[in-house]
């Protein structure tokens, strides 16, 4: 039991990494690889507040948010400038980027040795660190998180979000000011997924940079267009789908040396599957150009 | 009200808009023509901010607009559509035209967030104007229909519609009835000179001579980025330059 409970504590904090993502991606349409850096800088940004100074993970969840919306804000920047496939390298360098920092700061992130210890939330006195109380916690941040981004693209904000997906030149001539939308954008979407990071963080309390390395982002990247760029309740298919598929596999008996490299192969096959089937995820409208 | 002045614009070396000025009269329809690459596109990109032009500026009611960003030359008003027409392919065609629409407070970002009041009122408001503008533009029964299932005709008439929300001073078409029925080409038309009515100016491309002789009450013939002519459309059809450009030497 203990362990489905884990599995769905898994996939509700890809679910809000995913719900993050898909604002950026799936609503403005802009092709940003590099989400996990933000997760990332939310979840050391946290524990190195908890365990050096002995923050509450509660104020280190908002902390590590914010400093995640200025990295947001930072990769907006080129965003502004770049279109497609080169913001799409933009944004994988900014990934690479801070997993090496994550990698090779030793002095402040002890690098590859870790984070070990990190305290879990805790709520007047009493530690949230069984998994049905860890559960409910993350319910709530992906229920925050839903109704935001919801909230965000349930308007004529969001409208223009889509316009600007849809053709930005024809969005600059109605008006509409286009950086500003992708610097809005960056910034919450990168918010969203700094308390995902957080969430793993205090959750499994202990971090270290192979948790945030590129192929992450491709796998938050992969739950958006899964379940449908452009569509909350895809987003929700698409996290909880791809965190429960490869754990079936250990079902099947399988050495774990062969089921990682095998859950790659499912993803990229599910994915060319679902590219010549349904180019629009299993719960979208919204189709691929 | 509209003033272009001196323009100049080059691509690798060649001129693609050559020393251009005219003035464009507030509540006129003119038309722009000229044979295919004779700068006509270019001037408009100019004007409305998604080209620099290399010398000369754009006036509009006396303000200086060249250096300005595309969207700020839209605020400005200045509504534009395009020669290979760009709508909103994959959401709704009130959609379409909501986009266009102004919005006081409730297009904000912290609107959005909250689901304001004031945001919830102003989109009923906004709404009951898309639904109006589609109206005009024949669109009606099509509201809910995606913007790229529309036929051609219709998503020209969706682009006018559109830029209608905008309420600009000034209505850019480039080329409004390339490629349309006759019939659609008579509706729009027919919206053109309700535009003019209600006291809008239109400032609109077409290669065709021809077809602009009843509606364009000015015409300005471009070849090679240069202005050949202007004037009243029985001047224009008269001139012999507009027609060595259109015809060719040795016809005449």
């Amino acid at each position: 039991m203990e362990y489905l409970i884990h599995i769905l504590i898994v996939a509700g904090i890809y679910t809000i990494l995913t719900l993050s993502l898909n604002l950026i991606v799936g609503y403005t349409g802009l092709a940003a690889l590099g989400h996990i850096a933000f997760a990332c800088i939310g979840a050391y940004a946290s524990s190195l507040l908890a365990l050096n100074f002995g923050i509450s993970p509660w104020i280190g969840i908002i902390v590590g948010a914010i400093l995640a919306s200025i990295l947001g804000a930072i990769v907006a920047y080129p965003s502004l400038k770049l279109k497609g496939d080169y913001l799409a390298l933009a944004t994988f360098g900014l990934g690479v980027i801070v997993y090496s920092i994550a990698k090779n700061w030793v002095g402040l992130t002890r690098g590859p040795m870790g984070l070990p210890g990190i305290p879990s939330f805790s709520i007047f006195g009493y530690q949230i660190s069984n998994v049905w109380s860890y559960l409910i916690l993350v319910l709530i941040f992906v229920f925050i998180t839903y109704q935001a981004i919801r909230n965000i693209t349930n308007s004529p904000f969001g409208r223009i979000l889509k316009g600007i997906r849809e053709d930005e030149i024809a969005s600059q001539a109605m008006g509409k000011n286009v950086n500003k939308y992708k610097l809005i954008v960056f910034i919450i979407g990168a918010f969203f997924a700094g308390i995902a990071g957080s969430l793993y963080a205090h959750y499994i309390s202990f971090i270290d940079p192979s948790s945030f390395t590129v192929m992450e982002s491709i796998t938050v990247l992969l739950m958006v267009v899964f379940g449908g760029m452009g569509s909350l309740k895809g987003s929700f298919v698409g996290a909880f789908l791809l965190v429960i598929l490869p754990e079936l596999l250990r079902f099947l008996g399988m050495p774990s040396s062969v089921a990682a490299p095998l859950r790659q192969m499912i993803y990229g096959l599910l994915l060319v599957i679902l590219m010549i089937w349904r180019p629009q995820g299993l719960m979208g409208k919204y189709k691929f150009k | 009200m509209l003033q272009v002045q001196n323009l100049c614009k080059e691509f690798d070396g060649i001129k693609a808009v050559d020393d251009l000025s005219f003035t464009i009269d507030e509540n006129s329809i003119v038309a722009l023509v000229g044979p295919n690459g004779s700068g006509k596109t270019t001037v408009f990109n100019i004007i409305s901010g998604f080209l620099g032009a290399d010398k000369g500026i754009v006036v509009l009611d006396g303000k200086d607009i060249s250096s300005m960003s595309p969207f700020k030359i839209a605020r400005q008003g200045i509504g534009r559509t395009f020669q290979n027409i760009r709508l909103f392919p994959q959401i709704s065609v009130l959609d379409n035209v909501m986009l266009g629409l102004k919005y006081k407070t409730g297009d904000r970002f912290s609107s959005a967030l909250f689901q304001s009041k004031r945001m919830k009122k102003e989109e009923v408001e906004n709404t009951r104007k898309a639904e109006d503008l589609l109206k005009f533009a024949g669109l009606s029964e099509k509201r809910n229909a995606l913007a790229e299932n529309l036929s051609h005709g219709q998503r020209k008439l969706l682009e006018l519609a559109r830029i209608l929300a905008l309420e600009p001073k000034i209505f850019l078409l480039d080329e409004p009835i390339a490629g349309l029925f006759p019939e659609t080409k008579r509706t729009m038309f027919g919206l053109i000179r309700k535009l003019k009515e209600s006291g809008k100016t239109i400032l609109f491309i077409e290669h065709d001579l021809h077809s602009v002789m009843d509606i364009a009450e000015k015409i300005i013939v471009l070849d090679h980025g240069k202005k050949i002519a202007e004037g009243a459309p029985e001047e224009i059809i008269k001139n012999k330059e507009v027609l060595k450009a259109y015809l060719g030497k040795k016809s005449l």
